[in-house]
């Protein structure tokens, strides 16, 4: 039996400090670990990425580790994109498919060093994994709990990191990473991030976790570092236009109703599938669907007012031609954005639609049809993000 | 031989049955074919072999019970030599004591055989061959799949449909449910007598990994029945052994254009990132062709052949979850006179044996294979072909020929020369209990576990189906969803061997159905 005190959940290397930063007792199970929603206040969180440091705990991403000979072919033929071009001390972000072709998830590979990848993932896929690896000579190890990880965001990120000696972090280029040494082992950091904006993530031992975050949250004191949850981390992704397994599509291994999962060009991301490599899982019937065209198109619309179009119907007139995946009032751009899915014919740039939106006040229901507009590329997109060597705020 | 300035349309790898009928078809249909044989002789699982001096065997398939009429006259194997030594055989049960029970058709003698059986072995055969009947209606085309709505597979699945209901409400009812049930029940409801229970049990699950009691044991045997719909009331021993029913084929091929390279191993299928483009061979020659066919099976197909590592993972699974694994052996025993079998004639010696006293004899036979242990009471299939055939032999001498079930692919701790050599002498003191002498007339033996067989003929698992013959692994199934109706994921890869439906058993309709299907696609194959 558990004992009264204790829960299932289990708890990153930085639980402790998590919990003693988290005020307001908001807590949410992240694949199985316990991680705050929120540590004080959403809109403070969110607004200390994007005018100072916010520090956001993702251990709990699956990460698998790709280790020997074949792991570079092996990744080539399980991604979309072309894992050659990457090279040592890279990262990119990608997408995988089964064989239909259908987007299982997505995120990041580090190539660590040679023959050594790293994948963050939204999902566990161990199984898709393996089966993946017959004939190949890789191993493969789920590292999930064995690397404490923080993301580290915002305009004084860089300046904080300098502050705590990591000299010449400023010159490393986005998706680019570096280590450190760190009480006597290193710390892994990596120009990436889910919020758009300047930061890093960064990569450690779980038993040097509480140490690495205290000298962190000391540096950082003076330029308003703060913790901040799931909550903020959704808006600041939404602002920034980067979609989330399991909110925006369907990961394919897990949708059961046929045609509830998507392809990449179904969500945008067509960017990512490169034909010019060797077979990978989905290249056939990637071939086809874009000789023969999609089924849905993902856009970003701009909608009419304040009101978030959380879950809305998209009509073209009184067509209903789709439905919203994610919305949320942008602070910083100024703008009320929704992802949607809509039918394939839809969705070019500048192209009005319409959102049914319904909204409650104090248990009163209101519906407003929101004119929305079709638009091109993310809302938030400052040259921070991208400048190297990385301003100083 | 390959001529090097042809450029061939289809490269066929292995010259086994199908593959051959498959390159004669397509070569009649105008293509320029070549087929790629690692082994010496052709015919795959239907071979001859010398196994001891002047000894010689059928050395994996020893009867022929199955092959398709009109494929046969298709390839017109008469006319290229192929004789049987004796058709239409019995079935004999051996019982230790020498009351044996007769097959032969409809008939039953022997083993104090009572009326009721007799009657009710009629009305059994008359359902079985009727529901055969039914299902070969599917046989000799493509399986049709079941989502895509196209007209040929429509045409099929309404044909079976309509057969169904054609059936009658009780046969109907009764094909529906025993078709997921188990041998074993369907006998007990059946018959009385063990002999009986037992020889049809053993004809249900010969080469599989199944014991009486196992599902799809009931689709097994109207798999092997599927003979009886063909013409054969029984089994037939091919003059020559069965490598004459390949070498037939050879020839026939050959007539009408097909190149035919023997002793050449296929080591790679070449594969231009989304198709097929040739083969690279094991002397390191590259042959080109628009198409490349597999009589491989398809593990050894796209595990060996096309790599894993260059098909999407999906596929790859599907490959390595078919399952594969033979459970029989084959002995061959050269003998220096005919052993006296306890209460049989030498004209009876001629026909199938069986050893299968009991159906619980087989399924406790077949305990043993689940846990990776050879039986130490298996059950056999018998053939003395020099009695009907004697080139296969020096003058007066014999061979015999016996399939050994259960013998498993994957025995504990590996076969090696000394488990081999215990097996066959527990599998010749079993037979010596219904022949006595036969131990002072063995001059030779030889044992093929299901290891050797693989080696030999190249087939994963050493399974003579290429692929268990279940109801998970039929029709839309065969070999693997996504690779059924002969074409593969890979554009211009077909399979055309006994892995892909309706199955192996030297019945020839994959390699006829394959090319069927290459010829129906034409350019767009």
């Amino acid at each position: 039996m558990i004992p009264h005190d204790e829960t299932m959940m289990l708890k990153t290397p930085f639980y402790s400090r998590c919990l003693a930063a988290c005020e307001i007792n908001m807590w949410e199970d992240w694949k199985g670990y316990t991680t705050p929603q929120a540590y004080t206040s959403v809109e403070q969180e969110y607004f200390a990425v994007r005018s100072n440091t916010g520090v956001f705990d993702i251990s709990p991403m699956i990460k698998y580790r790709f280790t020997g000979p074949d792991a570079g072919a092996y990744l080539n033929r399980l991604v979309t994109r072309d894992i050659r071009k990457i090279g040592v001390g890279r990262v990119a972000y990608t997408i995988w498919c089964d064989d239909n072709g259908q987007v299982m998830d997505d995120g990041t590979i580090f190539h660590l060093a040679e023959n050594d990848y790293r994948l963050c993932a939204y999902a566990r896929c161990l199984d898709w994994l393996m089966w993946s690896a017959e004939g190949f000579d890789v191993t493969i190890v789920d590292e999930t709990a064995d690397v404490a990880a923080l993301a580290v965001q915002g305009p004084t990120s860089c300046a904080i990191f300098k502050n705590m000696g990591f000299e010449g972090i400023e010159n490393l280029k986005p998706f680019g990473l570096t280590r450190f040494p760190f009480e006597g082992s290193e710390v892994m950091i990596s120009r990436t991030g889910f919020t758009g904006d300047l930061g890093y993530e960064i990569w450690v031992d779980p038993a040097l976790a509480e140490t690495f975050w205290d000298r962190l949250f000391e540096a950082g004191k003076h330029r308003e570092i703060r913790p901040i949850g799931g909550y903020a981390l959704d808006m600041l992704r939404t602002e920034a236009g980067f979609i989330q397994a399991g909110v925006d599509f369907i990961p394919a291994e897990e949708s059961i109703r046929t045609g509830r999962s998507r392809s990449p060009f179904e969500l945008g991301l067509g960017w990512l599938v490169s034909f010019d490599k060797p077979v990978f899982n989905g290249r056939k019937a990637l071939l086809k669907e874009k000789k023969e065209g999609s089924h849905y198109a993902f856009v970003y619309l701009d909608v009419e007012g304040n009101k978030p179009a959380e879950h809305a119907f998209i009509y073209d007139g009184n067509k209903e031609v789709g439905t919203v995946t994610t919305a949320a009032w942008c602070p910083t751009a100024k703008t009320n954005v929704a992802f949607a899915q809509v039918n394939a014919k839809y969705g070019k740039p500048g192209q009005e639609l319409v959102a049914e939106i319904y909204y409650e006040r104090e248990l009163k229901w209101t519906r407003v049809m929101a004119k929305c507009t079709v638009i091109e590329g993310v809302v938030f997109n400052p040259p921070r993000k991208r400048q190297t060597p990385a301003p100083d705020f | 031989m390959i001529d090097l300035d042809k450029s061939y349309d289809v490269i066929v790898v292995g010259g086994g049955h199908n593959g051959l009928i498959c390159a004669t078809y397509l070569a009649k249909s105008g293509r320029k074919v070549l087929v790629v044989e690692a082994n010496q002789s052709l015919g795959g699982a239907s071979a001859t072999s010398e196994f001891s001096d002047q000894f010689s065997v059928s050395s994996c398939a020893h009867w022929l019970f199955q092959l398709n009429p009109d494929v046969a006259s298709d390839m017109g194997l008469n006319k290229q030599g192929l004789e049987f030594a004796a058709r239409d055989l019995n079935t004999i049960a051996l019982a230790e004591d020498g009351n044996h029970l007769i097959i032969d058709g409809d008939k039953l003698e022997g083993a104090g055989i009572s009326d009721e059986d007799r009657a009710a072995f009629i009305a059994f055969n008359k359902q079985i061959l009727k529901f055969s009947k039914l299902l070969s209606g599917a046989f000799n085309r493509r399986a049709p799949k079941l989502v895509e709505g196209n007209l040929t597979d429509r045409i099929t699945l309404a044909k079976l449909g309509l057969g169904m209901k054609m059936l009658g409400k009780t046969d109907m009812s009764d094909l529906m449910r025993l078709a997921l049930i188990n041998i074993y029940d369907v006998m007990e409801e059946n018959f009385d007598n063990d002999l009986l229970k037992a020889a049809i049990s053993l004809d249900s699950l010969l080469g599989s990994h199944m014991g009486p009691r196992s599902p799809n044991t009931v689709y097994g045997y109207l798999y092997r029945r599927m003979g009886d719909i063909y013409g054969f009331n029984g089994p037939a021993v091919v003059k020559g052994g069965m490598g004459a029913v390949g070498e037939a084929m050879a020839k026939a091929a050959r007539a009408t254009g097909v190149d035919i390279e023997v002793g050449t191993a296929v080591s790679k299928i070449n594969i231009d990132v989304d198709r097929a483009t040739g083969v690279t061979l094991a002397d390191g020659r590259v042959v080109d062709a628009g198409l490349v066919v597999s009589n491989a099976d398809p593990k050894t197909t796209f595990n060996k052949l096309v790599g894993l590592t260059n098909i999407e993972t999906g596929i790859a699974r599907r490959v390595k979850s078919v399952r594969m694994k033979g459970d029989a052996a084959k002995l061959h025993i050269a003998l220096d006179s005919l052993p006296n079998f306890t209460g049989l004639s030498e004209q009876q010696m001629g026909q199938r044996l069986l050893i299968a006293p009991t159906m619980n004899y087989i399924e406790k036979a077949f305990n043993h294979s689940k846990y990776g242990e050879y039986s130490t009471a298996p059950a056999m299939d018998i053939s003395i072909p020099t009695i009907h055939d004697a080139s296969l032999a020096p003058a007066g001498k014999h061979v015999m020929s016996v399939i050994v079930q259960f013998a498993p692919y994957e025995l504990k701790g590996g076969w090696n020369d000394e488990n081999e050599e215990a097996f066959k002498r527990l599998v010749i003191d079993r037979i010596a209990d219904y022949a006595p002498d036969l131990k002072n007339k063995i001059i030779a033996s030889e044992l093929l576990t299901p290891a050797d067989l693989e080696e030999r003929f190249h087939m994963q698992g050493g399974h003579w189906h290429h692929g268990e013959i279940s109801l998970d692994q039929i029709l839309t199934m065969r070999p693997f969803p996504g690779a059924s109706q002969y074409g593969t994921s890979v554009d211009g890869l077909f399979l055309c061997g006994a892995g892909t439906h309706p199955g192996g058993g030297v019945m020839g309709l994959a390699g006829h159905n394959a090319a069927k299907e290459i010829i129906k696609r034409g350019k767009s194959a």
